[in-house]
Parts: C-alpha cells; sequence; structure tokens
C-alpha cells in the first residue's frame, strides 16, 4: 500500500500541465465545456469499422492528462444513457443495422459527432476508404451527423475541440 | 530446397527479410501431405488466402503460408476456373477454418470442410456475388440483408445464451460474442466476426504500391509499423530492392516504440478491468507522454505513413535519439515501480492468476502466435534467434531476449508484457546508440508480376503482407494477415470454465484486433 500510495503523491495531478499544448488552452476548454454543460454530457461511443487509431485517441481523453470524464464528460455503455453519439467509420455494411438501432435508442434530444477522416468522408484516407460493396462511406450516409472532427486520427486535444463545437449553442 | 524430405520443391526469397520460401503443390493431395507434415514436426498455418488468376493463369490459386522452425513456406496451388475447390485443411489446422470460409465469401473457392457457414459476408451482398473476382466490378449499392447466424447452441437443465454485440459496452471495436453459460459458468463461447469488413483487399486490387501503404497503414490502427514493414519487406522482396540498414533500424525503433506503446495501454487496461484504477490511470499517464515524443519524433502520434517501401520517411537527428535515450531510462525506473505495485497487490492477483488459460498444446494446436503464444511457454518470436532460425536485420545484430512464461493465464500474459516492455526499452536504448548512418530511402520500381512475402512480429504477434504485381507493375493481390485470426479462437477456449465477469479481463489479457482480422 505503501508504495502505491507514494506512487500517487510522486505523481500528482498532471492534468493541467499539458507539456505540447499551451496550458491556457486546455483550460478555456475545460471552462467552457463546465459553462455550456452545467452538469454533465454522456457520450456513447460507437465504433461503426474503424481500424482502432480513432478510438485509441477517444481512450486518451480519459487519461489524466485530458482528464475528460473529471470535467463531467463521461463516456456511458449504453445509448439510452446517452447525450451524445461519437461515431467513427468508415460504417461497414455489417454496421450499417446495428448503427441505425443505436440511432434509434438514443434519447432525443441527441447529437451525432462523426470523428475521423474516414467516418467524415474527407481527405485522402477519407477516399481511399469511401463507399464500396462493403461500406456504406461516411456516416452521415447513415444517420444525420451534426459534427465532423477529421484527422487520422484526430489528437485528443482536436477530439476536446469538436465534442465542444458540437455542443455550442449557434 | 525441400522440407522435411517432403517432395516439394522450394526455392528461398531473395532479399533481406524474414526467411521466406515459396514453393507450388501439384494438387490438393500435394498441400495435404505437406500440411499433415508441418504439422507432425510442430509447425504452424501462419495464413491462408485465395487468388483469381483466370486472366493470367487461367484458374484460381490458394495460397497457404506455413511456418516452421526455419521459416515461411508460401506454398501455392493452382485451382480450375470452374468450381474451383480446395482440400479442407481444418482437421489438421483448426486455424484454417475461418479463413477458408473467408475464401469463399470473397472468391467462391470452395472447401470440402463440415463448416460452410459464410463469416465475412452478413448479408451485405448477394450470396451469389464474389467481390475479389476479377469480373465482380464493384457495387456500393447492394441492399443490405443481414442474416442469422447458426450458432452452436448448448443444451441441458439451466443452460441458457448471452449475447453480446456487436456494439459492446466500451470503447471497442465490434464483434459478436455469444456465451452458453450455467449460472455464472460458461460452457462455451462462440464468436462471430466480420463487422469490420471494408473490403480492404478490394481495395488494394488494382492499385499503386504507394497508394497501397496508406491502405495497409490503417488495416489495424495499434500495429499501424507492423503492417506497414510487413507490406513494405512483401514490397521490396518483389521488387529485388534492399532498404539501407539505417532505414532498417529506424524501422525497428518504430516497431519497438509501437509495441510498448501498446503494452503500456494493455497493462492500464487490464488492471482497470481489475478494478484497480490506480493502474489505469498510471498507465495511461506513462502511455500518452510515450505518444507525445511519438509526435515529436517523427510527426505522428502512433507513426502512420512512417514506414514506406523502400525505406522509411522521417530521419532522426542525434538530438532526437539523446531524447529518446533519456525517456527510455526514465520510462524503465518508472514500470519497473509499478510492476513492483501489481505484483504485491493480492486482489489484482487474484484476479489474474489462474484465469484464462491456454496450455502450450492448446497453443500448438491453434497455430497460436505472439504475445499469446510465448504467455504459454513458447518461445516463438521472429525477432529472436532459435536453432535453425537467424531472424532478419536489424535484430540479428540486436541480440534480442525473449520472453516467455508457462502459466497460460492472465497473469502470464501480464508478466509477458512487462518483461517485453523492458527488452524493447533496452533495445531502443541500444539501436540509439548503435544508428549506422546512411540513406533512409531507396528508389522502387514494381517489377511486374513479382511476388513477395513480408513477415514482421509485431506487438501482438506476426504480421504477414502477401502480395504479388500484375504485368504493368499494380497491386494485383495483396493478403495481410493479422496474428489476430489465429489468436480469437484461442480465446472461445481461454474463457471456458471460467465466469462471466472474467471474460472482459480475459479478452483484454489478449486484445485482439477485429479490424485486422475482418479486413
Amino acid at each position: 500500500m505503501i508504495p502505491l500510495l507514494r506512487r500517487i503523491f510522486k505523481t500528482g495531478i498532471v492534468t493541467e500541465s499539458v507539456p505540447e499544448i499551451p496550458a491556457a488552452e486546455t483550460q478555456r476548454l475545460h471552462g467552457e465545456i463546465l459553462t455550456i454543460l452545467g452538469r454533465a454530457l454522456t457520450i456513447r461511443q460507437v465504433d461503426a469499422g474503424s481500424c482502432n487509431g480513432c478510438e485509441l485517441e477517444i481512450h486518451a481523453l480519459n487519461n489524466p492528462y485530458y482528464n475528460l470524464e473529471g470535467r463531467g464528460i463521461k463516456f456511458v455503455a449504453s445509448p439510452r444513457h446517452a447525450d451524445m453519439l461519437l461515431v467513427t467509420g468508415p460504417v461497414t455494411k455489417n454496421m450499417e443495422n446495428a448503427l441505425k438501432i443505436v440511432y434509434d435508442c438514443t434519447p432525443d434530444p441527441k447529437l451525432v459527432v462523426a470523428v475521423g477522416d474516414c467516418g467524415c468522408g474527407c481527405g485522402e484516407v477519407g477516399a481511399l476508404f469511401g463507399p464500396n460493396y462493403a461500406t456504406c462511406g461516411a456516416v452521415e450516409n447513415v444517420i444525420p451527423v451534426d459534427v465532423r472532427i477529421p484527422g487520422c486520427p484526430p489528437t485528443p486535444l482536436v477530439l476536446m475541440q469538436g465534442i465542444l463545437q458540437a455542443i455550442t449553442p449557434r | 530446397m525441400r522440407f522435411h524430405a517432403e517432395p516439394i520443391e522450394f526455392t528461398p526469397q531473395p532479399g533481406v527479410g524474414a526467411p521466406v520460401w515459396h514453393g507450388r503443390a501439384v494438387d490438393g493431395e500435394d498441400l495435404l501431405r505437406y500440411a499433415i507434415s508441418v504439422h507432425r514436426h510442430q509447425g504452424r498455418l501462419s495464413a491462408l488466402w485465395g487468388s483469381d488468376e483466370r486472366e493470367r493463369a487461367g484458374g484460381f490459386r490458394l495460397h497457404c503460408v506455413f511456418a516452421l522452425t526455419e521459416g515461411w513456406q508460401w506454398l501455392r496451388l493452382d485451382l480450375p476456373a470452374e468450381n474451383p475447390t480446395c482440400p479442407d485443411l481444418s482437421g489438421i489446422f483448426p486455424a484454417a477454418n475461418r479463413m477458408q470460409r473467408a475464401t469463399f465469401d470473397l472468391l467462391d473457392i470452395r472447401h470440402d470442410g463440415p463448416d460452410q457457414r459464410p463469416w465475412l459476408r452478413h448479408g451485405g451482398w448477394p450470396a451469389d456475388w464474389f467481390p475479389l473476382r476479377h469480373d465482380a466490378g464493384d457495387h456500393a449499392d447492394f441492399t443490405n440483408a443481414p442474416t442469422d447466424y447458426d450458432f452452436v447452441k448448448v443444451g441441458g437443465e439451466g443452460a441458457h445464451e448471452i449475447p453480446v454485440g456487436p456494439i459492446h459496452a466500451g470503447i471497442i471495436e465490434p464483434g459478436h460474442f455469444r456465451f452458453s453459460v450455467v449460472g455464472e459458468r460458461v460452457l462455451r463461447l462462440e464468436q462471430r466476426l466480420g463487422y469490420q469488413h471494408k473490403g480492404v483487399e478490394h481495395r488494394l486490387a488494382s492499385t499503386d504500391f504507394l497508394t497501397g501503404a496508406k491502405l495497409i497503414g490503417r488495416i489495424s490502427g495499434d500495429s499501424t509499423c507492423a503492417y506497414a514493414w510487413a507490406y513494405a519487406a512483401a514490397v521490396e522482396a518483389a521488387c529485388g530492392a534492399t532498404p539501407s540498414p539505417r532505414a532498417l533500424m529506424l524501422r525497428a525503433v518504430m516497431l519497438e516504440r509501437e509495441r510498448v506503446a501498446n503494452h503500456l495501454g494493455d497493462l492500464g487496461a487490464l488492471g482497470n478491468d481489475a478494478a484497480f484504477a490506480f493502474g489505469l490511470t498510471q498507465f495511461m499517464r506513462l502511455k500518452e507522454d510515450w505518444l507525445r515524443l511519438n509526435a515529436d519524433l517523427f510527426g505522428h502520434r502512433f507513426m502512420m505513413d512512417r514506414i514506406v517501401p523502400g525505406g522509411v520517411s522521417h530521419d532522426l537527428a542525434p538530438e532526437a535519439l539523446a531524447r529518446m535515450v533519456e525517456q527510455c531510462e526514465l520510462f524503465a525506473r518508472e514500470v519497473s515501480e509499478l510492476r513492483a505495485i501489481y505484483d504485491n497487490h493480492a486482489g489484482l492477483q487474484d484476479r489474474f492468476l489462474t484465469t484464462g488459460i491456454i496450455n502450450t498444446d492448446l497453443a500448438h494446436e491453434l497455430s497460436l502466435t505472439g504475445m499469446a503464444a510465448r504467455a504459454t511457454g513458447m518461445i516463438l518470436d521472429g525477432r529472436v534467434y532459435r536453432q535453425d532460425y537467424t531472424p532478419p536485420p536489424p535484430y540479428a545484430a540486436l541480440g534480442v531476449r525473449p520472453v516467455t512464461d508457462e502459466r497460460g493465464d492472465v497473469a502470464a500474459r501480464v508478466a509477458v508484457r512487462f518483461d517485453e516492455i523492458f527488452e524493447s526499452l533496452r533495445l531502443l536504448r541500444a539501436m540509439a546508440v548503435g544508428m549506422p548512418a546512411g540513406e533512409i530511402l531507396t528508389t522502387i520500381t514494381p517489377v511486374a508480376g513479382g511476388a513477395g512475402l513480408g513477415v514482421i512480429e509485431g506487438w501482438r504477434g506476426e504480421v504477414l503482407v502477401g502480395l504479388e504485381f500484375d504485368a504493368v507493375g499494380k497491386l494485383a493481390r495483396v493478403h495481410p494477415h493479422d496474428p489476430s485470426w489465429q489468436c480469437w479462437p484461442a480465446l472461445e477456449h481461454a474463457v471456458m470454465n471460467d465466469i462471466v465477469p472474467d471474460f472482459p479481463l480475459i479478452n483484454k489479457s489478449f486484445n485482439l484486433s477485429y479490424s485486422g482480422a475482418d479486413l
């Protein structure tokens, strides 16, 4: 137990000391998230056909540097608990049906965010993974999309900005 | 060259890559005989795929890659244009089951095995249309008609089924798991995969090899370096090109950095699945530091598109190498401190020990590779010297120490990950110090009709890419092969006799790729 506590003590809180991203930017994002949401946003992540690269970066959102959950944004296990669907693609034919079901199961009002060049159908990679016999291409070809976060894969900071953009009133 | 006195004559593949031999079976009987001989000598089935050769050779072709101690044998079997049927290998190598079914779904190459259920085709395209046939064309407009799957039913008093997926509860790729249970105890797990099938092999056909490299780097995001290297090695073997020693060393730097990043993430997640959130936080912090240095050194957190046919696209300055060495020293200290905490935590060890066991015999039977195989005590690592086997450069000169653990349970897979991190940190320091000077990229000219097989020991296991160029120097057929093909069935065995709540932990201890095997 003592080494464990010592490790925790030695690590301290790393959340705000983001090295190469200006600390002020992370602070501002967190502040805005709190102002806009007041309480909490719940996200259901759906991998509808990605290479797992986007998922690695979405995972990173919960590491102590970005600490998304600490700021009231939480990933949930069921679409029925979610305000937002965070969908990666390209949407495969084999996942098309499941994605539609998830969309229908998410209570209104809901937001859909397409993640990655494949999910957004943009850029060189989006074009390489366009519609073919096995895929429907971009997420918007299957369910309505509110916000797009391109990148291959988008970095955690870009993901955070995109999620924020989705919940900023227009 | 002949193996084990079998009549098939093999020719060695030129180049500096992993030791590969090319050969031809005259008929199905010949192939079966060779497969039995490989099995008898403790060999493995590494990959199996088909190709449409009607334009070039008047029929279809079945490709099998077998692995013996000495290296890999790429065996081809020509099949007729009408009703191509190949012998069933799943009776010898159970790993062939899903590969044969996928080959049928993509090419209508039949097999006479007992399991005739579709694998990749879930109803997204018609049953009489086969995407990898040259005359198939591309149809993005098929009606999607999802089909049911004929799961094996488990009967008896109190037995019931728990269906899970394709969408799972976490941030994870899709796949379906069907548990047959009595109470909490798992009697049987059956997987239905293919949900990530994106038609990658179809996309790769008729593209140039540089576009192919982009696609290959996105087959499994967590293994992008392993795939890129295996592909580059295959292209280089097919075109008779040799990358410079510096390029090879830089590739190994990336591959080892990829291994460490994934092991760090998995160790954290394994702690988390045993309700030890401290482990997740600490390892995710380390992983983030590691990925940030990747971004600084290579301009990409996962080093995508940095390994290219002919060499690498990014060079490292001496200062960058110095930063890397510094980070390795820091990580060696931090990870060993965390290891002591993991090892001494009674609650954690209680969940890890004796959970999800597979033994060496089963690992042999399933042609298991990589980290999961090493956690059953097998010394099976493409980077490591064995009797009769010399690893390809730069590993030949590095003297990689093999990591194994005989227990075969979750604890063993945790221990292998820890030890492999330490070994990779040692290798990274050795490579930074011994980095040869020279060019990083050599020009590649496609050779019409050239064929090559690249094999790389990725963090999960053996990643293979087999490819052939067509008459105009475009890619005729590329088959990327993930070790998860062989490891998924092992997971089905590992959960038997454990309880349902142990499944997430056991699953994470393998951390297999869906996208890599679904293609």
